[in-house]
Parts: C-alpha cells; sequence; structure tokens
C-alpha cells in the first residue's frame, strides 16, 4: 500500500485552506481527494455575495471566494489533486480506500484531515405530516438545481424554515420568475442573517411568517397545497389559526448536519446529537493524527470562519509530522 | 421623520436609526462603521444592491456561468435586468472577473463572470 504524509478529504473551502497552510509549514507530500469533477465545494453553487469580508476584506460571491483559494492551490505542486476521487473507507490506522473513474485506490496516510463538509437536514427530520409528492427539495438541492443545472423546479413556492440557504433561495426563486408565497419559521426569530431577510424577503415583499410551522402537505403526484399553522412559546399548535397556501413546491430550510461517515467507520469517538467528533480542541478527534475541520468539524455560519480554523487544522497536522513552526 | 432600516453590508446587520428631513438623513444612529452611513444615504436616496446570477453555456464544461454586476444596480431594476440575461449565452472560456457585458443596461456597471469556465 501506497503511503503519503497527508491525506485530505474535501475540496471546498476547508480543505483547499487546510492544505494550502499545511504546505506552508512544510509538509511536502500531500494528496486531496475530492469527490466532484471541480474544486471549490459548495461555493460553486453559492452564487451569492456575501463571503470574504473578514479574509479577504471583499464582498465576494461563493464561485469567487472559492476561486482564490483554487488558485493558489493549483500554483502548488508539492500539492497532487485528485478530482472524481470518492473515499468508501477509512479505519483507525489512517489507510483510505477511495474510488477513481476506472480503479479502485488503497492508501496509507501519515495524517488525515478529514474536510467533508455537511448535508441539508431533510423533511423526514423536522416531522412534517402529508403525502410524498415531487416537489419536496431541500434548499440546498434547489439551489444546485437552478445555479449548477439551469433548471427550475417550481413555480409557487413555500419555504420551510428561514436558515440562510432558504432565505437565498427565496430570492433566487423570485429572480427567476417563481412565486414564492411565504417563508415559515417555527422558532420567533429567523435563524437566518437578518441582512438576508432585508435583501431576500423585504425587497420582494415576501411573507415571513414566525412562530409558524407548516402541518400537513397536500398534494397527489406533485405538492398542491399545505396547512400553516400558529404554534405558542412552547410549539403547541394555536387553535383555530390553520390556514391553507396553494403551492407546487416546498423548500426545507431546517439546517445542516455535519457528514461523518468516514470517521464514524474509523471508529472516531463521536457525538451522536451533533454526528460530530467527540473533541477537547477545534478540529482534533479521539485519533492521533486524525484531524476534522470545516462544516465537518461544527456547522459554520460563515467561510471565512471555516477558513480560519481550517488553517489552524493544516498547521495542527504539520505539527503533529514533525514539522515546526 | 424617524425611520428604523437594518444595515446589509456585512453579517453584524446593524440596526439604524435615521432621522430624515425634506428626503435627507439629518441624524443617523447605530452603524458600527462608516459602510452603515453610505448604505443608509444610498437606501434613502436610491437603494442599489448587487445583482448575482446565473447565464447559460454553451459547449463549456460548466453548463451555467455565475454572474454578477461589478457594482450595485439600483434595486428597482433588478427584475429588468434577470429579462436581459436571461437571453444571454456565453460561447467562450471565460475567467472569473472577466466582462461578460460591458455597461450592462447603460448602467454605467459591467456585467462580470464570478467563476473561470472553459
Amino acid at each position: 500500500m501506497k503511503e503519503r504524509e497527508l491525506v485530505i478529504v474535501g475540496g471546498g473551502p476547508a480543505a483547499m485552506a487546510a492544505a494550502i497552510s499545511a504546505h506552508e509549514r512544510g509538509v511536502r507530500d500531500i494528496l486531496l481527494l475530492e469527490r466532484d469533477q471541480f474544486l471549490g465545494g459548495i461555493l460553486n453553487q453559492c452564487i451569492h455575495t456575501g463571503f470574504g469580508l473578514n479574509y479577504f476584506k471583499e464582498l465576494l460571491s461563493g464561485p469567487e471566494y472559492a476561486h482564490r483559494f483554487i488558485e493558489k492551490i493549483k500554483g502548488i505542486k508539492d500539492i497532487e489533486i485528485s478530482l472524481q476521487s470518492f473515499v468508501t473507507h477509512l479505519n483507525s490506522d489512517k489507510e483510505l480506500i477511495y474510488l477513481r473513474p476506472g480503479e479502485m485506490k488503497e492508501v496509507r496516510a501519515r495524517a488525515i484531515i478529514m474536510a467533508t463538509g455537511c448535508r441539508e437536514r431533510t423533511r423526514e427530520m423536522i416531522h412534517v405530516a402529508g403525502t410524498r409528492p415531487a416537489g419536496i427539495f431541500s434548499a440546498g438541492l434547489a439551489q444546485k438545481l437552478i445555479n449548477s443545472e439551469g433548471l427550475l423546479p417550481g413555480q409557487e413556492i413555500v419555504v420551510v424554515g428561514s436558515g440562510d440557504i432558504g432565505l437565498i433561495m427565496a430570492r433566487r426563486f423570485t429572480l427567476e420568475g417563481a412565486k414564492v408565497k411565504a417563508v415559515i419559521e417555527i422558532q420567533k426569530e429567523t435563524k437566518g442573517l437578518v441582512r438576508n431577510v432585508v435583501q431576500c424577503l423585504n425587497d420582494f415583499n415576501i411573507p415571513l411568517y414566525l412562530s409558524h410551522k407548516i402541518s400537513r402537505i397536500y398534494g397527489k403526484d406533485r405538492v398542491e397545497k399545505v396547512d400553516v399553522i400558529a404554534v405558542d412559546d412552547n410549539f403547541n399548535e394555536v387553535d383555530n389559526s390553520k390556514f391553507e397556501i396553494e403551492c407546487d413546491t416546498v423548500l426545507i430550510s431546517a439546517g445542516l448536519i455535519p457528514e461523518n461517515e468516514l470517521i464514524e467507520m474509523a471508529q472516531v469517538k463521536m457525538d451522536k446529537r451533533t454526528n460530530t467528533p467527540i473533541s477537547e480542541k477545534t478540529n482534533k478527534t479521539s485519533i492521533e493524527g486524525l484531524f476534522v475541520c470545516g462544516n465537518a468539524f461544527k456547522i459554520y455560519d460563515l467561510v471565512d470562519s471555516v477558513t480560519r480554523d481550517s488553517i489552524a487544522a493544516g498547521e495542527m497536522a504539520a505539527e503533529y509530522l514533525g514539522y515546526k513552526k | 421623520m424617524k425611520k428604523e432600516i437594518i444595515c446589509i453590508e456585512c453579517p453584524n446587520g446593524c440596526v439604524l436609526s435615521l432621522e430624515i428631513k425634506d428626503g435627507e438623513i439629518v441624524n443617523l444612529e447605530g452603524n458600527k462603521c462608516d459602510k452603515g452611513k453610505v448604505y443608509a444615504v444610498s437606501e434613502i436616496e436610491n437603494p442599489v444592491r448587487v445583482l448575482t446570477t446565473t447565464v447559460m453555456s454553451e459547449g463549456l464544461s460548466v453548463l451555467m456561468v455565475p454572474v454578477k454586476t461589478r457594482e450595485p444596480i439600483p434595486k428597482s431594476e433588478l427584475l429588468n435586468a434577470m429579462e436581459k440575461i436571461r437571453k444571454i449565452k456565453v460561447k467562450r472560456s471565460v475567467e472569473a472577473g472577466e466582462v461578460i457585458v460591458r455597461n450592462f443596461m447603460g448602467l454605467g456597471v459591467d456585467l462580470v463572470a464570478t467563476r473561470s469556465v472553459s
């Protein structure tokens, strides 16, 4: 089995920052495994601006933020970038198996940084009753369909949850000519940043219902309507507050879950509640030399913070490998 | 007239308290930095936004090329701008930052690609 000094799993902002920083600290044998055919991760579909104010002191779109790291990492010859490379196995001896088109490869790493990001919570996780018609999407999936595939997945939209991606997508659907009929948030306040409430909802007069929830989804083949009901401070339904909204699409924007199946496979001690490694220090796990950074370690609000902490992960890996400051 | 608006220049989301007289801000409170002041004036006189969207490509490795207006454009022009952008097709490789349409809609602002696509 081939041995590498440092293997990084992922190709988004966390992985790229970690790789660059480990290299700056002296690591010269780095393999980066990205499952997609491009570097950049989720930033490629986050075409809105709002990135980089802390790290670059500039307002950038997601692809622009990614671009700066892609240019930099491509210029570092010591970092081998392997695209379309999907890691299927990881064990506690830091051995990985990954698939590339036409081949299966094994590699043993002296240190590993997992930068595998996160995925979206689904309708099933927020317990919405009703039928299971077409037209129910997580907000990020709708974002991918519109921004990467050029497809508009609906015309009359209800957004469930007021996370930033949901707010951003409410604006995106509106700009693309769809009608966003409501954003429904069970909490008393929006989950997303207030600036996104202003520029994504208020700018387009999209109604926001706080302390409300969707109680049922109707429709046989395609979503036809939803029931919306007010809730009190204990999230109990308020009598006689139910009303209907006709729509063909329901977007779920109910938060993110770190994606950590591989470290779980390697027997890393996990917090089952958050799906993150139990750790006394950011980026560390119960296995020496196995680090986790970015949204896989914890869900961040800003990519700038992901970059900051992932730079630290690269430094920690370098230090573990014996490179001094 | 008193008015409260929320600054959207950064994730802080400062609540700005404005006192407006004859269409001009005579008093401003709540901004943590100077960007808030510029935003408040613009929001009262001529609200503007950076438009980010995509244009279709033809024969390139990525189907949709992300674009933005290099500077903010009037908020009232956003939907018109989308109509125009829908008709654009990118048929050659572009670099991030490269101009797709110069002086877009005569607004004095360029429409630029935000991703390198070949």
